[in-house]
């Protein structure tokens, strides 16, 4: 069986799990759908696609409207694959929920951590900067040296410099879910996870 | 979003807890497990402080044990605590009774 579901991630709070207080974060994790099933035969892999959020039929083009139609399934908000051993477990217009997880299961959290911005070193790479005080003057938060002098006579690709940082796709693994309610379809997982309140989420059981 | 996650807030807190102060006298009852044994503990004291708020309050209990004064930290909502008693309810004009560490005998 397949053990993925997406998710929006709701915010964290802490809850009692048995005797101490840990930190977690609330997950509205499915009801999913399966919409379309991909087949090594015809599509080149095996995967199982999965549709999460119900919207209006016209809140989305024809050309989506059309691939849900093919299914009969409702329109849904966001399409993600999973890749599968055997697509043969499921059926399209299958529903997904919470249920496949348990207390106490490992899974990874796949989502889009929070942007930054244009960042610098100190932030970004974790670089120590320089000296607070002790007659440093505008020397605080600087990267240092870049690279050596005529020999190169260039900066070697990859040196870590300011920049664009966070939008990236994050993966967080092995986290351990504390509690799994199934009335609301809510994911508790230990730990933070990334992006902001809102965002997507894909969480699959963790190997091993 | 919010309306979900208070929710989960308020099945993890106690709905019983007795309305103590700081300055007040308690009896807190614990259960403690040790190796697969299960036993009651009170601690008794005086409340120095109460700190924070929903799941994560927690309290300080000052008592004066063989002449040594001890202090336990609390998080009021945990299941360790399966009780907690006013004894005795104190008058203070603090929120957080520090001065009450340098005081011999009280």
């Amino acid at each position: 069986m397949m053990k993925a579901i997406l998710g929006k991630k709701l915010g964290m709070t802490q809850v009692f799990n048995k005797d101490s207080l840990v930190p977690v974060t609330v997950v509205q994790a499915g009801p999913c759908v399966v919409v379309q099933k991909k087949v090594k035969e015809k599509d080149g892999y095996n995967a199982i696609q999965l549709g999460f959020v119900e919207i209006r039929e016209n809140q989305i083009n024809k050309p989506e409207l059309g691939h849900f139609k093919k299914g009969e399934v409702h329109p849904r908000r966001y399409l993600k694959e999973m890749r599968v051993e055997d697509v043969n477990q499921l059926r399209v217009g299958d529903k997904i929920k919470v249920d496949i997880f348990k207390e106490g299961d490992l899974v990874n959290v796949v989502g889009i951590s929070k942007g930054k911005g244009f960042a610098g070193v100190v932030k970004r790479y974790g670089f120590k900067g320089g000296p607070a005080s002790h007659g440093a003057k505008l020397w605080h938060r600087r990267p240092g040296s870049i690279g050596a002098s005529a020999d190169p006579s260039r900066v070697f690709k990859g040196k870590k410099m300011p920049g664009r940082m966070g939008t990236e796709r994050k993966t967080i693994c092995n986290l351990k879910i504390v509690k799994v309610d199934k009335e609301e379809n809510l994911l508790l997982i230990k730990g933070s996870l990334p992006g902001k309140r809102g965002a997507l989420l894909t969480i699959s059981g963790a190997r091993g | 979003m919010q309306a979900k996650i208070k929710k989960i807030e308020a099945e993890a807190m106690k709905k019983d807890i007795a309305g103590f102060r700081v300055g007040d006298t308690v009896a807190v009852y614990l259960s403690i497990h040790e190796e697969k044994r299960k036993r009651a503990q009170i601690f008794e004291g005086v409340v120095l402080r109460r700190r924070g708020g929903k799941t994560r309050e927690t309290f300080t209990v000052r008592k004066t044990s063989f002449g040594i004064g001890v202090e336990r930290v609390f998080p009021l909502h945990s299941p360790l605590i399966k009780k907690i008693e006013v004894i005795k309810q104190g008058r203070v004009r603090r929120a957080n009774l520090s001065y009450l560490r340098g005081k011999t005998k009280r």
